[in-house]
């Protein structure tokens, strides 16, 4: 656990020491503003609440997301560092877990600084907080489950391009999964995948808890999303490491 | 303190490294091809071979970064592939380039290995100081690496492979870089510790070799060529220089 932390924080260190942390903080509190203000209607709803908010913040993750992760590997294999994380006495599961958590704190500090739309809510209004709270750990899990696609698909690559359109094409298949242009092309080309495919959808997870509705299968689904990609994350770690 | 008087008194301390048939094979290239040797405590090992040899597949392959296709490397005892973490606690090592994180300081990155090797508090802070000390980069300590030259990043690199104060050493290229007087720090640096160590520096200096080194091993298409001390080496060809020796040898495979 120690090693893990240790890990964790180099690695949110290295966020905040070059400009990629407030590049990317500025333009997510600029993207989910101007979205949810002009595009969303916040104001013409006449509604307390953070539905546009919540609407659009999928999506803006979907494009950031993958900035966050691009380099999480494929930096340490260009630069070679990966021989010396390596050959430090932790397991590769413990660095790819402390690595997933740095760009996960980074997320959440990203999501905290959107406080002012909590602030602007309930000064109009009174909206339901508990549905904006459990709007706010749907989003997280959503950021945690696209975080853990973008940062497998940095350990698949050295070129961190290639691991930013990876990561973006792999989270828009698992956003919308669950959306009907998947499912019934699906359902009329290969049944079985179909249901498959309604089940793994990210986005309809989400709506759940932008609802206010936190279930515990949902919970289930989104650990068992971000646990399968860290596996996948250390098997590619293992296999590509040297090569 | 008994033991190591009796190692002492038979002239031969314990084997720290044990490497064993290593084989890899990228495709149908064979980089590294049965390579067995063992390193003793108090020896200082230089690996030398062409480029494309083989020298660093093995150190990697040895470190247990890199999976072999065939055989065992084992670090005091401890299987580098079974029993890693163990392995590599130790272990110091200098990967091929000595890479660093660019973006820390120089103190910052000693701090955080030391971390991840099990140090907190004050004795971190003892054991950076003492490896800045040992590799002389106390004016360096608050610097970003990426601004400083190739020698302090070299050294960077072997500041935290010393750490630890651990009981096998491998350096891949230590001096590479580094100007003649930082050279000759880092060969009394490696001289001094080597009593208790078992060390392996991989380099394409062979004054090196002869100045550092009690044992060299050449090797050319991953094979092992030539195990002998720099003296037996330099004996084989008439000039009675290492150069020359190398030279015959991994040009000509087959006179091997």
């Amino acid at each position: 656990m120690r090693n893990i932390l240790t890990i964790a924080g180099r690695e949110l260190g290295a966020y905040f020491a070059t400009p990629v942390a407030i590049v990317f903080i500025v333009i997510f509190l600029l993207l989910q503003g101007t979205l949810t203000f002009n595009l969303g209607g916040f104001f013409d709803r006449g509604q307390a609440d953070l539905t546009p908010f919540f609407n659009f913040l999928p999506w803006v993750f979907l494009l950031l997301v993958p900035a966050i992760t691009m380099r999480l590997w494929a930096e340490e294999r260009r630069l070679g560092t990966i021989e010396l994380l390596l050959t430090l006495p932790v397991t590769q599961g413990q660095a790819v877990i402390g690595k997933f958590l740095a760009a996960w704190a980074f997320c959440a500090i990203a999501l905290l600084l959107t406080f002012p739309f909590i602030i602007t809510v309930n000064l109009l209004g009174r909206p339901d907080n508990g549905a904006i709270l459990s709007g706010y750990i749907g989003a997280l899990l959503v950021a945690g489950a696209f975080l853990s696609v973008g940062a497998a698909a940095s350990a698949a690559t050295k070129n961190q391009v290639i691991a930013f359109v990876l990561a973006v094409a792999a989270c828009f298949v698992f956003a919308v999964a669950s959306y009907p242009v998947v499912t019934d092309f699906l359902s009329r080309n290969a049944p079985v995948l179909s249901d498959i495919a309604r089940r793994v959808g990210v986005l309809d997870r989400f709506a759940n808890f932008a609802r206010g509705l936190i279930s515990l299968r949902d919970v289930i689904y989104f650990a068992s999303f971000i646990g399968f990609f860290l596996c996948l994350n250390t098997v590619l770690v293992d296999a590509r490491k040297a090569s | 303190m008994a033991n190591v008087q009796a190692t002492e008194a038979t002239g031969a301390g314990a084997a720290l490294i044990e490497i064993d048939g290593l084989t890899k094979r990228f495709g149908t290239f064979t980089a590294v091809d049965h390579v067995s040797f063992a390193v003793r405590r108090g020896e200082v090992l230089g690996f030398l071979g062409p480029n494309g040899a083989g020298k660093s597949t093995t150190m990697k392959m040895l470190a247990g970064f890199m999976t072999p296709t065939a055989g065992t490397a084992r670090i005091a005892g401890h299987d580098v592939q079974r029993n890693p973490v163990a392995a590599r606690r130790a272990l110091g090592f200098l990967p091929e380039g000595a890479p660093t994180y660019p973006e820390m300081t120089v103190s910052g990155f000693l701090r955080f290995c030391a971390r991840v090797r099990g140090y907190h508090g004050a004795e971190m802070g003892a054991r950076v100081a003492r490896a800045a000390e040992l590799t002389q980069l106390r004016e360096v300590l608050l610097q970003p690496v990426e601004t400083l030259s190739k020698g302090f990043k070299r050294r960077v690199g072997l500041a935290q492979a010393l750490l630890h104060d651990p009981p096998v050493l491998v350096l891949d290229e230590p001096t590479d870089g580094l100007d003649p007087n930082q050279k000759h720090e880092v060969r009394t640096l490696i001289a001094r510790m080597a009593p208790e160590k078992a060390i392996v520096i991989s380099t394409h200096i062979l004054e090196e070799v002869e100045a550092v080194c009690t044992r060299a091993i050449i090797i050319a298409r991953g094979r092992v060529i030539a195990d002998a001390t720099p003296q037996a080496l330099a004996q084989r060809h008439p000039s009675g220089r290492l150069e020359e020796v190398f030279r015959q040898l991994t040009l000509l495979p087959e006179a091997a």
